[in-house]
This record gives structure tokens, C-alpha cells and sequence, in this order.
């Protein structure tokens, strides 16, 4: 029994230390109620999956190291009216396959992709496990939810969001967490300021609050990047004395700059767009926090950037 | 053996030239068309009034390329309007040089890209294994020059190894492989596990036997050849 280990916290409920087990945790019990759910993988998080496995034996693949195949497999599962869940470490699983990932929509299938590693977490493996244009590449495509989480409580609300639903969603898995969970859906008002507004997404919170501790912005929390919560962050910017918004995303900057430009294109605005670098391949091992400060990412980095850029 | 309504077999020409404008059509069409025609007329347990029935066949042209010959067959056994044949390929006709499911009812997968097929029928048997649906086939049909495309190799190695006898794959070797395939199509898939049968690609009596062939515990493979004709 590999998921013996649940806990619970003083109310009762089931405690997830992180958003790995949160979600094969969570996707383990809604097979047991839900016969539309199956599993797809490729030789990882296969031992998390085990009791899943034992319980619903055709509802649990394992293709082997096989991506191309996985995306396939979950197109053709969901043909015949089954939810696939395909789960990866997220290099591989959105980059590998990617045409296969465009053809699932163009089919008119749908499944629930679930990537673990986010943009650097596991930074000693190096380059070939950093995914920092997941979001980028499933927002080419039309039709697709995308999920930042930022707790393991919100990655589990979002990922039962997405089961019982029939798009194509994209959620995004990381070791990287805020202190505390938030609603999910739209953007969030953590906190409300004059000079300016802060949008940070998924596990950016904590460091993007403590970054802007003194100063009086508005700071919006987004768990959902895709579909985009233009009403939230529109209010949000008129209601400030200046149009001046800071977009703090842990993956490729300004993936989402676009989408902010449409929400204010009858605002003159300016727009600072923080975010993994998109200027130099990044040789380098070392620890996450190492790379958010190669990629102004830290504390002081968000602090010096928004110092520079507010008025 | 299935008996099937609709236009005979020599209906197909008259059809194929209201898409080539030619009573002489393509040799990339040719190719499929006896191995389409048997399936449709005597293999596939599907009809217009089953398309959507969850205990159908399920037929996936994943080489796209040169649909006309499907496209006759579907019209002849009634999935599509022969009406439809007459401006394929404009703005606004559902029927194009890759077929597109969601446009045609009948039309399981949209194709187009090359190595597709093969990896969706895996999906598929094993998503109507999960329903219990244990009778319903997943026919893909493949060229050997598709076959280059790596996905098709870890297809056919899950499948060999999970016994999907459900997936019967069929390659159109016309040998347009750029680096040709030593030792046989067949070959491929017999050492991951398939049963295999080789078949001359014309022949629609050896087309029914090959395809009807007995595979109990493995998937089968039928490599149709076809013959250049000049």
C-alpha cells in the first residue's frame, strides 16, 4: 500500500504535505466512484499509482518510457468515452508529443494532462527536465483550461474541477508552494493598493507578498491562467490610481502579456512582465532558489524590478 | 462473412471520378481501394445507422493522404452523400485531402499527419476493454512508408505485448519507404508478438481470408502488397 500514508489534518480532512500526492491521492479515490477515469503513464509515478492499479486494473496504463504513445493512448481511450488522466514529468510530457497534444483537440477528444516539475524543480537534473514553455505551448492551442496551482489543496480542488469535466486541461504540478491555499477559479484579491497591480500566479504568491510587502498595490492571485479572468484584473487596474501592472508568472515571461494588452486594450497602460528568462540557454544545476535568482525570481529580484518600474 | 446495402464495388470507379475529374484515378487512391471495399463490404461491423453506437467497429484511415478511394466507399455504403464527392477540397466541404472526423459522420480519426492511427487504435481497445467492450475491432489501416514514423514502433510493441487482439492493423506496402524495410513489414510486427499475414493488396478473397484470420491473444497485422501498375 503506497498511499497508507495519508494523513489528516485537526479538522479531519486529508492533509497532502505536496501536489504530487495531492493528485494521484486524489485521482486514486474519484476512480473508485467515477468509471468514466483512467490513468495513462510512462514509467513515472507508476509506485504512486499502484493501489489504482491493483483496484482498476484496465483503467491504469503504463505505456513504458513510450510519450508519443501516451497522448495516442489517451486520444483513443477518450474516443470511446473514458476521462484520461496522462501524467509525466512535464518536459516530456508537453514537449515529446507535442503534435500529438495538438491532434487531440483536432480529434475532438478531450483529457486531463498532469505535469510534475514545473519550470526548474528538479534543477540537479539540469536543461532536459526544466519545462518553463509548458503554458506558452498549451496556450497555442485553443479550447485548453490551464491550472497553475500554488498548494496542494488547490491543485486537488482544480484537479476535480477537471475530472468531472469534458475540456482538455492542462494542469501544472510543482514543488514549489505558497504557505496557504486560496479559492480557486478566477483571480483573487489577496491584497488592495493604490500605485499599481501585481497579478502573481500559482507558487509566485508568497514570494511576490513578501517582495511587495511595502508597497501599495493591489496584488491578484491567479491558481487558473487559461481561461484568463480579464473582469478581475480590468477592475482591478481602474481601480488603482495608475494603469501600471506587474505580471509575475513562473515560467516563460510574458506568456501571459498578451492576454493582459487585451484586457486593457481601451486603457493606456504599461505592463511589466516577470518571469523564466527567454534570453540565454541556462547551463546550471544547484537548487531551485538558485534559479529564480538567475531568473530575477527571488524576493529581492521582484522587488528590484517593481521598484524601478511603479511610479 | 457480413452482407452489406449500398452501390456494388463497380459503382467505386464512377464515384472516384467525381473527385479526380478523371475516369483514370491516382495511384495513391487505388492503392487502398480493394482492401477499403472488403472491409467496408464484408469485415467491418459498422453502417450509417451505427456510427455513434458504442459497440461498432471502428475503421482509422491513419494515411491520410489520397482519401478518395474512402471517400467512394463511404458514399457507395451510404456514410456520406454522393453529392458531397462533387467540390471536396473548397472552403465549406467537409471532405478534404485528410479527412477530418468531425466533419463527416463515419470518419473515426483525422488524419493527415503521418503515425497517428496506429497509437489511437492502442488507446482505443484498451478504452473499450476498460467498458468491457470486448468485441468490437479497431481496424487501422497504414502505409509503408507511414511505418518510418517512430510512434508506430512503440504502438506496436504495446500491443504485441498487452495482446490487444482487438487492433488488426493493415499496411499498404506499395514500397514507398525511403530506406525500405529488410526482412519484412511482417517481420516488425511478428517479433513484438502480432500474428501476420501477407496478402496481394488486389485480391479481395485473400483480403476476406487475411483479414478474418483467427488471432486469438495477439493483434494482427495484414501487410497488403501492391503491385505498380504503369
Amino acid at each position: 500500500m503506497t498511499t497508507s500514508i495519508t494523513q489528516l489534518d485537526t479538522a479531519g480532512r486529508r492533509f497532502y504535505p505536496d501536489m504530487l500526492f495531492a493528485f494521484t491521492d486524489t485521482v486514486t479515490q474519484e476512480m473508485d466512484t467515477d468509471p468514466r477515469l483512467a490513468v495513462v503513464l510512462a514509467d513515472i509515478s507508476t509506485p504512486e499509482f499502484a493501489d489504482a492499479a491493483a483496484r482498476h486494473p484496465g483503467r491504469v496504463v503504463n505505456v513504458g518510457i513510450r510519450e508519443q504513445l501516451m497522448i495516442g493512448t489517451a486520444c483513443g481511450m477518450a474516443l470511446t468515452g473514458l476521462r484520461p488522466v496522462v501524467h509525466t514529468i512535464a518536459s516530456f510530457l508537453t514537449q515529446r508529443p507535442y503534435e500529438q497534444i495538438k491532434l487531440l483537440g483536432h480529434q475532438g477528444a478531450a483529457a486531463v494532462l498532469v505535469g510534475y516539475g514545473a519550470s526548474y524543480d528538479i534543477t540537479e537534473q539540469g536543461r532536459t527536465h526544466f519545462a518553463p514553455e509548458d503554458v506558452a505551448l498549451f496556450e497555442t492551442l485553443p479550447g485548453w483550461t490551464i491550472h497553475v496551482p500554488g498548494h496542494p489543496d488547490e491543485a486537488r480542488q482544480v484537479l476535480l474541477d477537471a475530472l468531472r469535466g469534458d475540456d482538455c486541461v492542462y494542469i501544472r504540478l510543482s514543488a514549489r508552494v505558497n504557505h496557504q491555499a486560496h479559492p480557486t477559479g478566477g483571480f483573487r484579491t489577496i491584497r488592495q493598493g493604490r500605485a499599481g497591480t501585481v497579478l502573481a500566479v500559482g507558487p509566485t504568491l508568497d514570494t511576490v507578498l513578501r517582495a511587495t510587502a511595502h508597497r501599495d498595490v493591489t496584488v491578484l492571485y491567479a491558481s487558473t491562467v487559461r481561461p484568463f479572468d480579464e473582469i478581475a484584473l480590468r477592475t482591478a487596474v481602474l481601480a488603482a490610481d495608475h494603469p501600471d501592472v506587474v505580471l509575475v508568472e513562473p515560467y516563460l515571461a510574458g506568456t501571459s502579456a498578451h492576454h493582459v494588452d487585451r484586457t486593457l486594450v481601451h486603457v493606456p497602460h504599461r505592463l511589466l512582465a516577470l518571469g523564466v528568462s527567454r534570453d540565454t540557454e541556462l547551463h546550471a544545476y544547484g537548487s531551485p532558489e538558485d534559479h529564480d535568482i538567475a531568473h530575477g525570481l527571488d524576493e529581492a529580484g521582484i522587488a528590484r524590478a517593481v521598484a524601478a518600474f511603479l511610479r | 462473412m457480413k452482407t452489406s446495402e449500398g452501390l456494388a464495388y463497380e459503382a467505386l470507379s464512377g464515384l472516384i471520378a467525381r473527385l479526380s475529374g478523371d475516369e483514370r484515378h491516382e495511384s495513391s487512391s487505388s492503392s487502398t481501394l480493394d482492401v477499403l471495399w472488403v472491409l467496408y463490404d464484408q469485415v467491418l461491423n459498422v453502417s450509417p445507422a451505427t456510427v455513434d453506437s458504442p459497440d461498432r467497429d471502428r475503421f482509422l484511415l491513419s494515411k491520410g493522404h489520397g482519401p478518395m478511394a474512402y471517400y467512394a466507399v463511404l458514399a457507395a455504403k451510404g456514410f456520406i452523400e454522393p453529392g458531397l464527392l462533387d467540390g471536396w477540397a473548397r472552403f465549406g466541404s467537409p471532405l478534404g485531402h485528410e479527412p477530418d472526423r468531425t466533419l463527416v459522420p463515419g470518419v473515426e480519426m483525422s488524419a493527415g499527419s503521418l503515425g497517428h492511427g496506429l497509437p489511437i487504435a492502442v488507446g482505443s481497445v484498451l478504452g473499450l476493454r476498460a467498458q468491457d467492450r470486448t468485441r468490437p475491432r479497431v481496424v487501422v489501416l497504414l502505409g509503408d512508408g507511414e511505418l518510418d514514423e517512430g510512434s508506430n514502433h512503440e504502438a506496436i510493441a504495446l500491443a504485441g505485448r498487452l495482446g490487444l487482439d482487438q487492433i488488426t492493423a493493415v499496411v499498404i506496402d506499395n514500397s514507398t519507404a525511403t530506406h525500405g524495410w529488410p526482412g519484412g513489414i511482417d517481420q516488425r510486427f511478428a517479433v513484438e508478438g502480432w500474428q501476420t499475414r501477407n496478402v496481394d493488396g488486389h485480391d479481395h478473397a485473400a483480403l476476406h481470408t487475411a483479414l478474418t484470420t483467427e488471432h486469438p491473444g495477439r493483434p494482427l497485422a495484414v501487410v497488403a502488397r501492391i503491385t505498380p501498375t504503369s
